[in-house]
């Protein structure tokens, strides 16, 4: 029997399956993002590329307290986005596989300008990551939090390019999907449901934060729930595609995310937890599932969960 | 599917030993259970982390030896015994031991592994005279091990740049010097294992290749997380983590690296030229 399908469509790019490299996850330069999609990867998607370098914050940068799980704080280091456009580009001669950049300002103005400037190196999709929960010392407040300002940013990002947007959304807010329909009417082609759950990790022994910018964001296994609440909500909200990420370890977690509503679905914090070859295997473990349960397309299983013609209002 | 290298282990520094002016070495009681040219993500709290390569492991104890160069060495070098250091680790790919008679290359503090590979020769049953340990540095202050090496009984050469001990010249000249010596011998050095700065590091791979003899190099990129997820330390063009696929490479491995020797990345992912 090998007629299952792994392919999915994500704002009308095609993959080939439907797990994509988080942001963040060793995508700093053209070679790691190829080495993800070696080892399976249906897309890959850059760190968060801003318009000037960035060190990132001090080591440590990354903690766990078990649970496969982990904190970070890395503070978006990237090259800038000169030397990030020649890294896209790179990525690109080497794999037909969908290359999506993540883009990242401090205002709304630079946010149309990398998306502009972004777009020279022709990456499949834009990602704007306007959720990242580890510089608002810097930065204030992340524009994930209001609706108006979320919506903003996708306007001038979607004015400045003819690429596909997503705009990647935070859990660390009330009302998810009030954010998301804000987006969708802003023009964005689709969602990024969810950033990392901010959170804070203290060694007991010497008192004191393990992470130097203290706080950071929990991924991993421990915010799955978080990440399927989230895209459960935004699927009945709004109608463009989800790409869902969250605790994603395992096939029959991936599966739930696309039950949920996702379209394809980020893996992250399961590169540490299985190695770089997780893409190969929790497509296998996909498969698996839809054999056992009688599954022939990705598709069949998007939204799965949801019931037909379920109030939205019902959830909440 | 759960391990535990992502958590920073609190550990007593239980003595500290000077190896020689501003450099130290730190031991810790603790069964860290470390091969030779593995690293340990080392953090001072309130201060940072760093990933450091185990200097000495010997099953019950580790240690590692740092130069006090740096804020983070500075404040390591006023670290008394007693106080509390996070350690994850052990991190990396350790070198295999693979050949008879073998040459051990350390430049600078790349001695920490390369001292440590020779104990742990001997403990798999190598005989001290097929084994040589060849220390380069820029002068000999800055040499390392050597009376470690000698109580081993292994064949202890040394360079400095300076020629304040040993050869004068670079570490590469006495490598190149014992390989014809031994192939005159039954004793033909075929193995090459080598820790230190990586321009000295390329040329010994230039004579590993050159020579068609084997060698495992450590190479050192910036590291951040020390687990494969930050990316810092991915290399061109296979996309590799030397905190996960490294640090230890074969020869096989570094012809496909093509910017050993060339560039290395900072810590916003930007080349820098060697």
């Amino acid at each position: 029997m090998k007629n299952i399908d792994l392919s999915t469509t994500l704002c009308g790019v095609k993959l080939r399956n439907p797990l994509v490299l988080a942001s963040g996850i060793v995508d700093t330069t053209a070679s790691s993002l190829i080495y993800a999609i070696e080892n399976g990867a249906g897309a890959a998607i850059t760190k968060s590329i801003s318009p000037e370098p960035r060190k990132g914050h001090k080591e440590p940068i990354v903690h766990a307290a078990g649970m496969n799980s982990m904190i970070n704080a890395v503070g978006l280091s990237n090259p800038g986005i000169d030397a990030a456009i020649q890294e896209i580009k790179d990525a690109k001669k080497r794999t037909k596989e969908p290359i999506i950049a993540n883009i990242f300002a401090s205002t709304v103005k630079e946010f149309g300008e990398s998306a502009r400037r972004i777009s020279e190196a022709k990456p499949d999709l834009i990602e704007v990551n306007i959720s990242c929960p580890n510089v608002d010392d810097e930065f204030g407040k992340p524009f994930s939090c209001d609706p108006a300002l979320a919506a903003e940013v996708t306007k001038v990002v979607r004015k400045n390019t003819k690429i596909p947007v997503l705009i990647k959304l935070s859990p660390n807010i009330a009302n998810i999907s009030a954010i998301a329909k804000a987006v969708e009417s802003a023009g964005a082609d689709g969602i990024t449901c969810i950033n990392t759950v901010g959170g804070m990790v203290i060694d007991i022994e010497t008192a004191t934060p393990v992470l130097s910018n203290k706080s950071g964001g929990w991924s991993g296994a421990a915010i799955k729930p978080v990440a399927v609440k989230a895209i459960y909500e935004c699927y009945r909200a709004v109608k463009i595609p989800i790409l869902g990420m969250g605790g994603v370890l395992t096939g029959k977690d991936a599966v739930e995310l696309l039950m949920a509503g996702a379209a394809a679905v980020g893996i992250g914090t399961a590169v540490y937890y299985r190695g770089i070859s997780v893409f190969k295997r929790v497509n296998d473990e996909i498969e698996a599932f839809m054999r056992s349960h009688g599954l022939k397309t990705v598709k069949e299983i998007v939204g799965r969960a949801h019931l037909k013609n379920e109030p939205y209002e019902s959830l909440i | 599917m759960e391990n535990n290298t992502l958590l920073p282990e609190m550990l007593k520094i239980e003595r500290i030993v000077n190896e020689a002016p501003n450099i130290k070495s730190f031991f810790f009681k603790h069964p860290l259970g470390s091969k030779p040219g593995q690293f340990a993500m080392v953090w001072i709290p309130r201060v940072g982390e760093k990933p450091m390569s185990i200097a000495g492991d010997d099953g019950k104890e580790f240690y590692i030896t740092v130069a006090a160069v740096g804020p983070f060495s500075n404040a390591k070098h006023k670290i008394k015994p007693g106080q509390l250091v996070g350690i994850r680790g052990p991190l990396g790919n350790p070198f295999t031991l693979k050949g008879k008679n073998i040459a051990l290359v350390a430049g600078g503090y790349g001695a920490g592994p390369m001292a440590f590979l020779a104990e742990t020769a001997i403990k798999n049953g190598s005989s001290p005279k097929d084994i040589h340990y060849l220390a380069g540095a820029r002068n000999k202050e800055l040499l390392l091990f050597e009376k470690r090496m000698e109580r081993l009984r292994v064949n202890v050469h040394l360079s400095t740049n300076d020629g304040s001990k040993g050869n004068k010249g670079f570490v590469t000249d006495i490598l190149n010097g014992l390989i014809a010596k031994s192939r005159k011998t039954k004793q033909s050095i075929d193995g090459i294992f080598c820790c230190g700065p990586e321009m000295m590091e390329k040329a010994v791979f230039d004579i590993a290749v050159r020579e068609k003899i084997g060698c495992q190099i450590s190479v050192e990129r910036y590291m951040k997380c020390g687990i494969g997820i930050c990316g810092s330390c991915c290399v061109d063009p296979t996309g590799w983590r030397m905190c996960v696929e490294g640090p230890v490479l074969d020869k096989k491995q570094l012809s496909q690296v093509k910017e050993f020797g060339v560039y290395h990345r900072d810590a916003a992912g930007r080349k820098i030229n060697f």
